[in-house]
């Protein structure tokens, strides 16, 4: 069947910002559907908040929005651009959210947009738990005991059929949040109260437990014709209880019969056809009891996952692309297989190497939260790793995980270890290997953790002889969907051992360019930094030489192998890239797009004779020691707060007193501020010290804290003489939080000419001080009249992508033609792109409600996961697009609770007025009642937690207040707040947690009354302005 | 003890690793399978007679060995070609370990091989023979080699089929099937009883007037071992009974049909094994992912050996017309034929699976339902 002509123009959604459970795996997906739809002659309209996805990048739609995913804004944007289609299986769980409420409001129906992929029937039949688990019994398939709950009453009563243990999911949230596992009633019955606030609907599904069995996934594509494929089959190292999403997991399946197997296959293609997915692809999953081989089926998603992302890299196959052909009609059969180029993708894949999927955790950001696995999903990046062999993958897999801290084992013994084990952490693979190579039995481990036997002898050989797996030669070899039957056209390679080695790289006499990525999401370093990589590949590319791509995180665009000539899914360790050099004998590598990842590298690659392309090695070391910057500083006369450094816990207190309190005090080489913390006293700063320090030598900063001072941002290019500036944002929040988790807006909206032009001018003075070949990131502060830097980055910053939509030039494009050659006058920049009639504010995004019992705080230490953008005519309406966006959108009335630190007193009575002139009624505690009474604003006292009920937490919890601003006292007496800001979260209630927000909020408030905001395209807002892309 | 080896093909292609399985050597047609699973499923398959099987998959043994999984009574393949093999025996099924298995059934075996690199040398060479030598063996393995006569012509039918008529379904009451019995897998056997047949194997010198001596609603043609073209005579038998019956024919039977019908096979380069295959039916247009073990293909009337239609085109044969209805998506070769003049139809791939998916298990329900219709 050709492709269907009766729809012209396609609204793609994508997942709004990277969130706990959906990452970046959805901008791969989004950038694949975008291309190929493009490609077949459809006019795309594309929605998504995240300006750090490619997908949002102006060439990949004819009309992009960067807007709110909420059903709002989706809907002006429909009536604006009249699609005559809607695909909503590309953009995670949002898009299908947001495609299920938009049929439910009628908005589809009244624009005649026709679902397409999964219809609203088949989403229903997926999503609402009773209606899937009636289609898989008609359908003579099995899943666990269940009951459906709306109260803590129902699921009581359910107990009886369910029993204990008993695992807890809220309909219709990401990758489970907000349920868990209950051993015991109390347990049970706090999960479901918990559970029941968490879903969008307030209903909880309660199931059988199958802890410790068996789980298997199997993706399957469909298509118009009903003709279904498996592209893959995953299996979860970790048994049932832990979310797959923090499982490690491997591909393909390792320990099922093939009978088995193929009863998986069976009742998979049973529910993509039961569910009525019509075309696309869809994930299934399975518990098997590896003793009786019963199988269970536990959920099917109706569209593209994080699991079909992984095994579209796994196998080759890649399934965004396919689902979007298939969803405008065409069939498997004639659709060619990318890799071979002869054979069509109606087939399954097969392969020849095995690979291994580990998530990424960060505990460590979140002190207080609970650190035990479960099926509420926890981990916020993954790596994948390739070899032929399993201990190959999972050993390439571990050391490509790129750790800030490594598992402590000193001193534990077997049993010790053994115990960690139970229950699942994000360490206990690590303490499984050292229990091995202690001399623990398999049956020892495997009481403790129930993973499979197979598993387990061979995480006990690779334990016990690290390096036999590893014997012989490295050899790249092709990832081709086929176990080599037919050759492979496209150039995808990881790296395997075997006794001889006979590598398959053609490389070719073209020059070629090495990209080195940024590994795995972690906070701190996510998808920003490989957006910036997918750019220099595409610049690379544009330049006439060949883009190799080296990066081992399956959720991203850059290990799409359309992306680079050529790509090698590898770890990001010296050895592997140098490994990789030597085939490839790149002109150069370029390390400064993946963020922290490849700088650490840079070093090495020049001592093994590897050219670095842009700034130079020393360069990176001038901005990174403080002595020599500071010298720099100081020879260009700019300020600097006072700082010291110290390499000892001891001349850390000597020193303290000198540099002067507050104190932000940080460990060095650290990004998205890893323990980094603002002490007031000596106290403090020894209480910081005894937990974050270890005496290794290693520097210590100690820099003066500038209070309630303005933080701004500068991105800039530079050629090594001249600079430019590409954008200058304002923090909303003062300086203190950190860079990465405020909200920024650019043009700065509070800053004078003259202090523009100083941050201007110094910027430039630092660029070329430092001598940048490419970007660099200076920050600054404005502390009453005067400026001060804060710290340069020579290399590609968090902002690069937020610049980029909001001034309609590609900086880190820009950026590596400089590295390949060109000169600043070479790219006929704008002087101030800035210049334009809109206002773009960032905003991060947080995963509170994630972590229980993490405090919702914002603070010099970066803890969000995404960032998502509102773009304007003015400053308000952005803001309150951002929040919208960000998942905290500002109410429109109600009850302001406002509670604030006595400093800040004064500064929180602009907000109550205004809130209390848009008829916001006032409470708030004591001392903040009678500051704001004083100033003649009313309000209603509230009691503090410790004061008897019903106080603040509790009218929050029954969901009575609408705002929350809440100031945190500057000296640590933080355990109110807490309690308060825990609440918010839980009830999504907005909490604003600095003076600055809160104003910027309630003018967003103020705003709104005006109407609803109009929606713009980026084409629009910078129409005439991609001439410097296309020459690009 | 070390237990250093190597696989040698015919062009002098050498590939180290470990020897594991029989001590032994083995010489046989070097081959690959696809498949990621199933390793028990197809060294117990006739139809591997005579071959040295490598498995692209990289583990192998992983659950054990287990009387279930059995295709016939005994391991057929000469050789296992591997490139991490397991011996675990505490998967919840296993009755053994698959190396353990291997060494008691006689049958050598090589793990730590470069098997991609094999896998591609025959890729772009073809299957050719070879085999699996200990180091010790290096002087005197390219000698046994050649001495090693190629498939080409070799008649291994009849060393894997029955000697005496062996009966299954005997308690059924549904209808009576007489089969070829050219080296039929367990699972073409259970397909068939399952659905009520009783089934009569008969070995592959048969008569066509002993098949239908006893009156069979039908006659069945088996997979199996080997170039089709060196069964002249069980081509004849076939031709003796195309008419009188309705036949089914499968893998070689397919071969053996279309040879009864006047159409040539001919050798595939390296074969069709694994589990993946697309398969197309050109009357109703579905796709079917199938099994393939097979090494030689029908050609078409005019001597193509790609099909470039994607319709149910009509051939005239010895016995009237017949229609093209499969067709392989990878290499566009001959999949299946329905006869039109006489009662009878064939496929080139496995509906019965094992190993593989079950996509095509309805060609059995279709086959019993029709003659249970006509002999009703």
């Amino acid at each position: 069947m050709p492709r269907r002509d009766d729809i012209q123009k396609i609204l793609v959604i994508g997942s709004g910002p990277i969130v706990i459970g959906q990452a970046a795996e959805f901008d791969y997906s989004g950038v694949q559907a975008c291309k190929v739809l493009r490609e077949e002659g459809y006019e795309i309209v594309l929605v998504n908040s995240n300006p750090a996805t490619i997908m949002t990048d102006p060439e990949f739609a004819d009309a992009t929005y960067v807007e709110p995913l909420l059903p709002g804004p989706v809907a002006a944007v429909i009536e604006k651009e009249r699609p005559y289609a809607l695909l909503p299986t590309l953009g995670g769980q949002t898009a299908l959210n947001l495609a299920k409420a938009l049929a439910e409001d009628g908005t589809l129906e009244r624009f005649g947009v026709e679902l397409i992929g999964a219809d609203y029937e088949a989403i229903d039949r997926a999503e609402d738990r009773e209606r899937f688990a009636e289609t898989m019994a008609a359908a003579g398939l099995k899943m666990p005991r269940s009951a459906i709950a709306t109260t803590l009453d129902e699921a009581v009563a359910a107990l009886e059929v369910i029993g204990l243990p008993a695992i807890i999911r809220p309909a219709f949230t990401l990758g489970g949040r907000g349920g868990g596992i209950a051993r015991d009633e109390a347990e049970y019955r706090s999960i479901v109260e918990r559970g029941i606030e968490a879903s969008p609907i307030g209903q909880v599904l309660l199931d059988q437990s199958v802890l410790g069995w068996g789980e298997f996934e199997l993706e399957v594509m469909r298509d118009r014709e009903d003709n279904c494929v498996i592209v893959c089959s995953i299996e979860n190292i970790d048994p049932m209880g832990v979310h797959t999403g923090d499982s490690l997991t491997v591909a393909p399946q390792q320990t099922l019969t093939d009978s088995l197997y193929q009863q998986l296959r069976d009742q998979a293609l049973i529910v993509i056809r039961a569910v009525g997915v019509e075309t696309g692809g869809s994930n299934v999953q399975f518990a098997v009891n590896p003793a009786t081989e019963e199988i269970l089926v536990i959920e099917m998603n109706p569209r593209v996952s994080r699991s079909s992302a992984l095994a579209s890299k796994a196998t080759g196959f890649p399934i965004a692309k396919i689902a979007a052909r298939l969803a405008v009609g065409y069939t498997l059969d004639e659709i060619p297989n990318d890799i071979t180029q002869v054979t069509p993708a109606s087939f399954e894949p097969t392969i020849d190497y095995v690979v291994v999927k580990w998530p990424r955790f960060a505990f460590e950001k979140f002190p207080g939260a609970d650190p035990r696995l479960s099926t509420h999903m926890k981990s916020v990046g993954e790596v994948m790793a390739f070899g032929r062999t399993f201990q190959q993958a999972f050993a390439k897999a571990m050391r490509s995980r790129e750790l800030d801290s490594h598992a402590k084992l000193d001193g534990l013994g077997v049993d010790d270890l053994i115990a960690a084990l139970t229950p699942a952490g994000a360490e206990r693979y690590d303490f499984m290997l050292e229990a091995f190579r202690q001399g623990a039995t398999l049956e020892q481990v495997h009481e403790a953790c129930f993973v499979d036997m197979w598993f387990l002898r061979q995480l006990q050989q690779l334990a016990l002889e690290p390096d036999a797996p590893f014997a012989g030669e490295r050899v790249y070899r092709s990832v081709d969907t086929c176990a080599a039957e037919f050759e492979a056209r496209t150039p995808y390679f990881y790296s395997g051992w075997e006794q001889q080695a006979a590598g398959e790289v053609e490389r070719g006499d073209n020059a070629s360019v090495m990209i080195l990525g940024a590994g795995p999401n972690r906070i701190g370093q996510g998808i920003e930094f490989d957006y910036c990589c997918v750019h220099a590949a595409m610049t690379v590319r544009d330049s006439g030489r060949d883009a190799v791509m080296v990066n081992c995180n399956p959720e991203t665009v850059s290990t799409d192998y359309d992306t680079s000539d050529r790509l090698y899914f590898e770890p990001l360790t010296l050895e592997d890239v140098l490994a990789v050099a030597e085939v490839e004998k790149p002109e150069g590598v370029i390390v400064q797009f993946g963020g922290q990842t490849p700088l650490k590298l840079a070093e090495g690659l020049v001592e093994a004779g590897i050219k670095v392309l842009g700034t130079s090695v020393d360069a990176i070391d001038l901005a990174e020691d403080r002595g020599r910057f500071g010298g720099l500083l100081e020879s260009l006369g700019y300020q600097a707060p006072p700082y010291a450094e110290a390499h000892s816990v001891e001349q850390a207190l000597s020193v303290c007193d000198e540099v002067g309190f507050p104190l932000l005090v940080r460990p060095s080489y650290v990004l998205g501020g890893r323990a980094m913390e603002i002490v007031y006293s000596q106290g403090d700063l020894e209480d910081y010290l005894s937990r974050n320090v270890r005496e290794d030598g290693r520097a210590i900063y100690l820099d003066r804290f500038l209070e309630n001072a303005i933080e701004v941002d500068v991105d800039a290019l530079c050629d090594g003489t001249s600079v430019w500036i590409g954008g200058i944002m304002q923090h909303v929040e003062e300086a203190g939080i950190h860079s990465g988790d405020s909200a920024c807006v650019l043009p700065p909206h509070s800053l004078g000419p003259e202090m523009m032009e100083a941050i201007r001018q110094q910027s430039e003075g630092i660029a070329k001080g430092l001598g940048v070949v490419g970007l660099c990131n200076i920050q600054f502060a404005v502390y009453g009249a005067e400026l001060f830097v804060i710290e340069a980055n020579p290399r590609a910053s968090r902002t690069v992508p937020f610049v980029s939509k909001a001034i309609g030039l590609p900086l880190a494009k820009l950026a590596c033609r400089l590295m390949l050659g060109e000169t600043i006058e070479d790219l006929e920049l704008p002087r101030d792109p800035m210049g334009h009639d809109h206002v773009s504010v960032k905003e991060a995004v947080m995963p509170f409600d994630r972590f229980d019992g993490a405090d919702a705080l914002l603070g010099p230490e970066m803890r969000s996961t995404g960032e998502v953008m509102g773009v304007a005519r003015d400053f308000p309406t952005a803001f309150a697009k951002a929040q919208a966006a960000a998942g905290a959108a500002l109410p429109d009335g109600g009850t302001a609770f406002i509670t604030v630190t006595d400093s800040d007193k004064a500064g929180a009575v602009a907000i109550a007025q205004t809130l209390h002139d848009l008829g916001f009624k006032i409470v708030a505690t004591r001392g903040t009642r009678e500051a704001l009474e004083r100033m003649g604003v009313p309000a209603t006292e509230l009691m503090k937690v410790g004061e008897g009920s019903p106080n603040v937490v509790d009218m929050i919890e029954s969901g009575d207040v609408t705002l929350v601003v809440n100031t945190p006292t500057g000296s640590g007496a933080r355990s109110d707040g807490w309690e308060i800001r825990r609440a918010a979260v839980a009830r999504s209630v907005p909490c604003l947690t600095t003076l600055a927000g809160g104003l910027a909020a309630v003018r967003a408030i103020a705003s709104a009354r005006s109407g609803e905001a109009e929606v713009l395209s980026l084409q629009e807002i910078h129409r005439g302005l991609y001439s410097v892309e296309a020459e690009a | 003890m070390s237990r250093e080896g190597f696989v040698l093909l015919e062009d002098g292609t050498r590939f180290d690793g470990q020897l594991c399985g029989a001590s032994s050597g083995s010489v046989g047609e070097v081959v690959f399978t696809t498949a990621m699973g199933g390793y028990q499923e197809s060294v117990t398959d006739p139809s591997f007679a005579g071959q040295v099987l490598t498995f692209t998959v990289p583990h192998v043994g992983n659950y054990g060995v287990s009387e279930q999984a059995m295709e016939s009574d005994r391991i057929h393949v000469r050789g296992v070609v591997m490139r991490a093999a397991d011996n675990s025996s505490d998967a919840p099924t296993a009755d053994q370990g698959w190396l353990d298995w291997l060494e008691a059934s006689g049958i050598p075996a090589i793990t730590q091989v470069d098997t991609r690199g094999l896998v591609r040398h025959l890729r772009s060479r073809g299957a050719m023979r070879g085999g699996i030598f200990a180091a010790a063996d290096a002087g005197t393995a390219s000698a046994t080699v050649e001495a090693e006569p190629p498939m080409d012509g070799q008649n291994l039918a009849a060393q894997v089929g029955p000697s005496k008529v062996v009966r299954h379904g005997e308690s059924n009451s549904g209808p009576r099937v007489a089969a070829i019995d050219t080296g039929i897998k367990m699972s073409i056997v259970n397909q068939l009883v399952e659905r009520g047949v009783r089934l009569d194997l008969h070995p592959c010198d048969v008569s066509a007037e002993e098949l239908l001596a006893d009156d069979p609603d039908a006659i069945f043609l088996a997979n199996g071992p080997g170039d089709p073209a060196a069964l002249d005579g069980v081509v004849e038998t076939v031709r003796g009974v195309l008419g009188k019956k309705p036949v089914f024919g499968i893998c070689l039977g397919h071969q053996l049909c279309c040879r009864a019908l006047g159409l040539e096979t001919f050798k595939l380069p390296f074969g069709h094994r694994g589990v993946n295959h697309p398969v197309k039916d050109l009357r109703t247009g579905k796709i079917e992912i199938t099994s393939q073990n097979h090494g030689f293909a029908v050609a078409a009337p005019d001597g193509g050996l790609r099909v470039e239609t994607d319709e149910p085109i009509r051939w005239e044969t010895d016995f009237g017309a017949a229609e093209l209805s499969h067709v392989n998506l990878y290499d566009r070769t001959v999949e299946g034929l329905t006869l039109l003049d006489v009662p009878g139809s064939t496929v080139q791939y496995h509906p019965e699976a094992g190993p593989g998916p079950h996509d095509a298990r309805h060609l059995f329900d279709e086959f019993v339902e029709r003659i249970t219709k006509a002999a009703a």
